[in-house]
């Protein structure tokens, strides 16, 4: 059983507009290389020139923001749902 | 009216037609209102903004509408008080407060930022409109939707102080409080946002409602009497408030209105939520999110959307940022009620505490011009004081009782209980 990914809005296009996407690794990195060669092109949106999880993108996994665990290398196991959210103003 | 060319991403400069759209789709970083300043410069004036009636919306021409205002448009203005106690008191030499405390209709800047979404998401004929707040914006965006007729979805978290939650069902939205914190409310509500078409003040119509901030900034410089103050203290949530003061500023600057923007901007968190203030103290460029414990929940934001820009805006202008304890925060409260007889909510004592502490550090010059921004009510979050100021001192309707309370405060400098006062009563 693959984890799966919430997809954005703005990436909706690369996904053949699916909400969500089921994909296979073992860590944040994994899956989004793996993103990468479904959905060629989702990782440079991702990503900035350095391989950074770019500033304004904030990765769940099960609800757990994964700069709070160890961003990239945050293990994911079957079953975990990812979110990639951009960043929201205050209130 | 209606200046606004289009929408532009802040961090690779792509541009966007004028839609509730809020990040830019190539790098998700936030999409800005861009205007036409030339236009702009040909129409607005001092003696044209002077002319106008004492509301936000005297600063149109740099707000982000089409048409003319239609949600909201008595909000703003708010006074700018010099406060001579308080300067005592900090031993400061020229020192205001811009007290949107007490701002139309709901006693927050919200006020400001939710007339300008709500007229925006009019003009785009929206006819729901959201939020996900930690109070204030719930409660402007529950009461200016009754106003407009619009219906109306608050999200917030779940353990909002009484204040905050009864200030927004008494007009009677649908609320919903989520288990957690206002991170997560935020997070829902992103993905909410997405799957139902509705105006979400700070997610799809963010670009033009965080434009509603700048006349806070607009105001001080015109209440100074067309000056720049030379510092500006500034409580930080999601770090927007901040930007857009200094945006307000070099606006006014770039039109000749005022001679300099040479303004310091400081930002106010609470130490329990100080992402962006760790961030300046240490000197890094990027933000690490914390998860926010502190009693000042209208800024308890742990992973600030315009966290990044803050920081920047702060460097740039030369200023820095500091953050308080609760204690602290409380104390800054207490003292802005007993200098200025200003009742400022959790986050207004944030700012006190934080400008006493800049003071007191040498970081803001005892003699120079300075504003610390007042952005909220504090009897939203009576939960901060109770049991913190004492209670009513309790005697009989006789004026035997009131006497000797009388004599007990002429004979000691302390007022003493009232079961004393009472006992001394009973016994003659």
């Amino acid at each position: 059983m693959p984890v799966t990914v919430r997809v954005p809005t703005p990436l909706r296009p690369l996904t053949g507009n699916a909400e969500q996407v089921e994909v296979t690794g073992r860590s944040i990195k994994e899956i989004l290389d793996n993103l990468e060669s479904r959905y060629p092109g989702i990782k440079s949106r991702l990503c900035d020139e350095k391989g950074q999880i770019r500033r304004f993108i904030n990765v769940y996994v099960n609800d757990e923001d994964i700069r709070f665990q160890k961003n990239q290398d945050t293990p994911v196991k079957d079953g975990d749902r990812i979110s990639i959210v951009p960043a929201i103003a205050g209130g | 009216m209606g200046f606004v060319k289009s929408l532009k991403c802040r961090e690779c400069g792509q541009e966007y037609p004028k839609e509730p759209i809020h990040v830019c789709s190539f790098c998700f970083g936030p999409l800005e209102v861009e205007y036409d300043y030339d236009s702009i410069k040909k129409v607005l004036t001092k003696n044209l903004i002077a002319s106008r009636s004492e509301n936000m919306w005297r600063y149109k021409e740099l707000l982000p509408l089409d048409g003319e205002p239609t949600v909201g448009i008595d909000a703003g203005f708010t006074p700018l008080i010099r406060a001579r106690n308080l300067e005592k008191v900090l031993g400061v030499k020229e020192l205001y407060i811009k007290n949107d405390s007490v701002n139309y209709p709901t006693w927050s800047f919200k006020d400001r930022v939710v007339s300008a979404a709500l007229s925006k998401a009019k003009e785009f004929g929206f006819k729901t409109v959201a939020c996900a707040t930690t109070g204030n914006l719930g409660n402007a965006v529950a009461a200016q939707a009754v106003q407009a007729g619009l219906e109306s979805y608050i999200f917030m978290p779940a353990n909002l102080e009484q204040g905050k939650t009864i200030g927004t069902l008494v007009y009677g939205p649908k609320v919903i409080g989520i288990e957690g914190n206002y991170d997560g409310v935020n997070r829902l509500c992103s993905e909410i946002a997405g799957k139902y078409k509705w105006a979400f003040a700070n997610i799809n119509v963010r670009p033009y409602y965080s434009e509603g901030s700048k006349t806070f900034g607009h105001e001080i410089v015109e209440q100074l009497g067309w000056k720049a103050p030379k510092h500006i203290v500034v409580p930080m949530a999601g770090g927007s408030l901040i930007l857009k003061i200094f945006k307000a500023i070099k606006e006014f600057k770039m039109f000749g209105f005022i001679p300099d923007a040479d303004t310091k901007l400081y930002g106010a968190q609470a130490s329990g939520s100080a992402p962006i203030s760790t961030a300046v103290k240490n000197g890094w460029d990027t933000i690490r999110p914390v998860k926010p414990n502190t009693i000042a929940q209208s800024i308890a934001i742990g992973n600030p959307a315009d966290g990044y820009y803050a920081v920047k805006t702060i460097k740039e202008s030369g200023g820095w940022a500091e953050d308080v304890s609760d204690d602290e925060l409380v104390e800054g409260i207490k003292l802005l009620a007993s200098t200025e007889g200003i009742f400022t909510e959790t986050a207004g004592g944030v700012t006190v505490a934080v400008a006493k502490k800049l003071i007191e550090q040498g970081r803001i010059p005892r003699n120079e011009l300075t504003v610390i921004c007042i952005t909220g009510n504090g009897l939203k979050t009576q939960e901060a004081v109770l049991g913190r100021l004492g209670q009513p001192r309790l005697i009989r309707a006789t004026l035997d009782d009131f006497d000797a309370l009388m004599e007990e405060d002429t004979s000691s400098a302390s007022p003493r209980g009232t079961k004393r006062v009472l006992a001394a009563a009973k016994k003659k």
